[in-house]
This record gives C-alpha cells, sequence and structure tokens, in this order.
C-alpha cells in the first residue's frame, strides 16, 4: 500500500472578487522511504500542495491519506521544513531542536543526549547555546532540520528550504540532506523551482503545471547518488524538463502580463 | 585625555556652573530662601531627612505602593492581552469597554477610588494599578496580534497544544511589545503614585513634599524632588537591564 496517497485532490481559493483554481484533481502516491521532488514554476500550487499534506489548509476536495490515516490537522509524523526556516528566535539552537521532544514529554537526559548527537551530525555544536540572529541562512536551516530529526518525522515536507541560500551552502545542505535521507530511510517531498536540484537530489520528480496546478509528468530519475550535475544522463534530463518547466513558466508570465 | 573622560566632563560642566550660579544668587539675597533655596540648604536638608529615617520610609512606601499597583494591573492586563490577541471573539467582547475607559486619564478616577475605597493604600494602589493597566494590556494584544504565522504553524507542527503555544510561543514572541508597554505602564505607574500620595495617604515622597509646602520647606520640597527623579532613573535602569536580558535573543535581529 501507498504510505503517501493523494487522491483526487483540488484546492480553490475564494478570493473577493475572483476564485484561484490552485490545484485541480491532484493524484500522487508516495511509496516509505521515496525522495520526491515537487517542480514546478512559481504559482503553479507547489506550496499549497504541500501544506495540504501537512494539514495547514484544508482541500476543497479529495483526500490525503499518511499511513493509512487521513490528514485533518498538522501533526509531528509529517514534519515540515519551511523556506523562511521559522526557528525560534527567542530559544537558543539546543532549545530549538529540544523543543520537539520537550512537547512530547521525554525525558531530559534522553533529550539532552539526542540533542547532543544531532548537534553533531549537523555540524552545529559550537552553536549549541546560541541564538538563531547569530547564525547565517545555511545554520538556520540545519538547526531547522535538527529539528524534526528529534522527534524522527517519518515524512518531511520541504517547501523550497534552500531557496535563500548561496549556491555554495545549497549544495553542502543538498549533500547533507541526501545523506540523512540515505541513512534513515525517510520519506521526502521536496519543494523547488530549480530543475538541477530536483535532479540532483530525487528519485522522482512531479512536474506541475500553472493554473490550474495538475501533475504533468512523474519522472523517475535512476541515476545513484552522488549525482554528476555535469554528466550526460543529468543533463539530458535537464534538458528535457527544462522545456517541460518553460512552457508552464510562459504561461505564467503571460497571465502576469494579462493583469497589469 | 580619553574621549570618553572629555565627554564626562563636558557632562558636569553644565550642571555644576549652574549649581554654582543659583548658590552664589542664593547667596547674595536675591531671591527669598522660600522662593528658591540654596543647593547647599537642599543637601543639609536631605541629609537631615535621611538621618531620621522618615527618608527610607518614604521611599519605601513609595516603591511599595508603584510596585504593588503595577503587578495588580499589569498582572491582569497580561492574561487579558493575551486572550484578547489570540481570539477575534473575546477581542470583541472586550474591546468596546476597553476603548472607551482607555482614555480616562488615572488621575480622573480619584473621586470615585476615594469614595470606593475611603482613604489610605486601598485608593493609591487602586489608581497606580489602572495607570499600569493599559499600557500593558495594549501592548500585549498588539504583541499578540503581531506574532508572525509561520512560527505559529512551526510549533503546531511540532505538536504543540494550547498550554505549550501559549507559554512557549506567544508569550515569547510577544515579548518585545509587552517590555514597551511595561515600560510604559511603569512610567505612569509612577506619576499616579506621586499623585495618589498627595491625596490618600500619609507617606511616601509625593504626601512629604505636599507636607513640606504646608511649612513653606522649599529645600524639603526640592530635596524630595530630587529623590523623586533619582528614584525614577534607578526604576527605568532596573528596567533596561531586565529588558536587556529578556531580549538578549532579538538584539540586533534582522527582519
Ligand atoms: N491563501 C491564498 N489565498 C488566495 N490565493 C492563494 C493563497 N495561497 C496561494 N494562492 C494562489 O494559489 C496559487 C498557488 O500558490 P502556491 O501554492 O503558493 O504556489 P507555488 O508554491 O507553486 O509558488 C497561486 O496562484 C497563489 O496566488
Ligand atoms: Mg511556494
Amino acid at each position: 500500500m501507498d504510505y503517501i496517497s493523494i487522491s483526487n485532490l483540488s484546492k480553490t481559493f475564494q478570493g473577493r472578487d475572483r476564485s484561484v483554481p490552485a490545484l485541480q484533481d491532484i493524484n500522487l502516491s508516495l511509496s516509505r522511504g521515496e525522495f520526491v521532488c515537487l517542480l514546478g514554476p512559481s504559482g503553479c500550487g507547489k506550496s499549497t500542495l504541500l501544506n495540504s499534506i501537512a494539514g495547514f489548509i484544508q482541500p476543497s476536495s479529495g483526500e490525503i491519506m499518511v499511513d493509512g490515516k487521513p490528514v485533518r490537522e498538522p501533526g509531528p509524523e509529517r514534519g515540515v521544513v519551511f523556506q523562511e526556516y521559522a526557528i525560534f528566535p527567542w530559544m537558543t539552537v539546543a532549545r530549538n531542536i529540544a523543543f520537539g521532544l520537550e512537547i512530547k514529554g521525554t525525558p531530559a537526559n534522553e533529550i539532552r543526549d539526542r540533542v547532543d548527537t544531532l548537534l553533531d551530525t549537523l555540524g552545529l555544536k559550537e552553536f549549541r547555546d546560541r541564538f538563531p540572529k547569530d547564525l547565517s541562512g545555511g545554520m538556520r536551516q540545519r538547526v531547522a532540520i535538527a529539528r524534526l530529526l528529534a522527534i524522527d518525522s517519518p515524512v518531511m515536507l520541504m517547501d523550497e528550504p534552500f531557496g535563500a541560500l548561496d549556491a555554495l551552502t545549497r549544495r553542502t545542505l543538498q549533500d547533507e540532506l541526501l545523506r540523512i535521507w540515505l541513512e534513515s530511510g525517510k520519506t521526502i517531498l521536496f519543494v523547488t523551482h530549480s530543475i538541477e536540484e530536483s535532479l540532483y537530489l530525487a528519485n522522482r520528480i512531479v512536474v506541475m503545471t500553472y493554473r490550474p496546478g495538475t501533475i504533468k509528468r512523474n519522472q523517475i530519475v535512476t541515476m545513484p547518488h552522488p549525482r554528476d550535475p555535469s554528466g550526460a544522463e543529468f543533463n539530458e534530463l535537464k534538458r528535457d524538463l527544462g522545456q517541460l518547466v518553460m512552457k508552464e513558466q510562459e504561461r505564467h508570465t503571460s497571465d502576469e502580463m494579462k493583469a497589469l | 585625555m580619553s574621549a570618553g573622560v572629555k565627554s564626562l566632563l563636558r557632562g558636569i560642566a553644565m550642571p555644576f556652573l549652574l549649581l554654582i550660579v543659583w548658590e552664589a544668587t542664593c547667596r547674595a539675597g536675591l531671591v527669598s530662601p522660600i522662593m528658591l533655596p540654596s543647593p547647599s540648604a537642599i543637601v543639609v536638608k536631605w541629609v537631615e531627612w535621611l538621618r531620621s529615617g522618615e527618608l527610607l520610609l518614604d521611599v519605601l512606601g513609595s516603591l511599595g505602593r508603584v510596585t504593588g499597583g503595577f503587578l495588580l494591573g499589569a498582572g491582569l492586563a497580561l492574561p487579558l492581552g493575551l486572550f484578547m490577541g489570540s481570539s477575534p471573539r473575546i477581542y470583541e467582547y472586550f474591546n468596546p469597554i476597553v476603548q472607551v475607559l482607555r482614555p480616562i486619564p488615572p488621575i480622573a478616577w480619584i473621586p470615585m477610588s476615594i469614595l470606593w475605597f475611603g482613604l489610605g493604600n486601598p485608593p493609591a494602589i487602586f489608581l497606580i494599578s489602572l495607570g499600569a493597566f493599559f499600557p500593558v494590556l495594549m501592548n500585549t494584544i498588539a504583541g499578540v496580534q503581531n506574532v508572525d504565522g509561520i512560527y505559529l504553524r512551526a510549533a503546531r507542527n511540532l505538536g504543540a497544544g494550547r498550554s505549550t503555544m501559549f507559554r512557549r510561543v506567544i508569550l515569547p514572541a510577544a515579548t518585545p511589545y509587552i517590555l514597551a508597554g511595561i515600560r510604559i505602564g511603569i512610567g505612569t505607574a509612577f506619576i499616579v503614585v506621586i499623585v495618589s500620595e498627595m491625596i490618600a495617604v500619609n507617606n511616601g515622597l509625593g504626601y512629604r513634599i505636599l507636607e513640606a509646602r504646608e511649612f513653606m520647606w522649599s529645600d524639603k520640597i526640592i530635596a524630595g524632588m530630587i529623590t523623586i527623579g533619582l528614584l525614577g532613573l534607578a526604576i527605568d535602569q532596573v528596567m533596561n537591564a531586565l529588558n536587556n536580558h529578556l531580549l538578549r535573543w532579538h538584539r540586533g535581529m534582522e527582519s
């Protein structure tokens, strides 16, 4: 059985003067341990889909099942990594990572051990007692990832998590994420508008169309990790997906021109 | 000379000059000591006041009333503000009353508070708590309403329940606003304590300077005023330290 299954999912946002069909009739399944990238130009409904799975958005119709249970509200078994990091600025790095465990009522010594391990794994040791304001974007996003690893979310929903980072930091974090994924066997849904990023990371790339958001293609990527972005297969797929995304991007652009 | 010493000397120069001119004017007999006592006379009076033990009692009396009234007012405003800020329903219930009562200066409550509570500490505490209540309330509401939704979503995602959400997310996120409200609240409480002591009680700095006026002890009045100023300064310094400690995560934070 599919671990995450989305059936006939639609979401229309009701505006004052018009309604936006953000998602239309989405059918998508993820097996346990898959790393799937949602790819598409901005505005095509990627965040809406991810937030529906996270339980932040109620779909207009259709159903989402995770591990056999319908999604009704947010929960720690579906951890979210936000583009804006969303780590708590009033908590130190260690407290941020511990927060989910404290909510669960995990014993203090267990929390300490677990936080120490995670600080180590993510290279955050020297920032343990620092506040987020002292951290770079990359370090903040590491804290956000560690926060989910702490509560051991089996599903990680990531909405353009590395979108605000510089290229070098982004690559480092991508490698780190791949290592964590390979070691932990978590199921990851990763939203991006970068074709390169999706090809570097995913088992499968789901390409979305723009308004209404539908699924255009399910692209299985079989290249073994670590992948070489300059390799032949990588670039062939990149061209191929590029044309697909470009068409949607053009529709987005012409839509925006019309609005002006 | 280092820049620090220079700036210190500049800061001292003006008051020093002023004191000399003031002292000289008094000594020359240009003004009556009742209209303007000399600085040296004020110091002598202040020391006398201190020695008698009365000054300490007055300071403690005023401080105690500020503290009690402030804790009462802020202690009620904080939870109400948290609820009003986080629930539009509760906000709708309470907001009209708050909007009508808030512009009434605490001083305007004096007659009613004396009718309700008689004389002594109760009306004073009531007035001071009123002065502290509204600034803390308004800022707490604004602070809660301005909590970035992303933190609420992140906390819900981690499994936070209602009480955890209040204690560990909404309250700390709203702290910068709340502390700003507390500062204004303490300032108001400090004004109100002096006024209410002039009316309802028979000790405290406010009472003492009014009492001194009846005997035309101008030197004691001014000594009292300076003590009030120093006490206000001390309270402000303590608040500053508290502010810096509680908001150490916030200082210099971008966006
Ligand atoms: N809360 C909302 N109210 C109205 N329209 C929305 C809302 N959220 C998203 N939309 C619209 O739905 C579409 C999809 O948005 P989103 O899922 O954020 O796209 P993406 O993440 O792919 O950039 C966009 O056109 C956006 O304007
Ligand atoms: Mg998005």
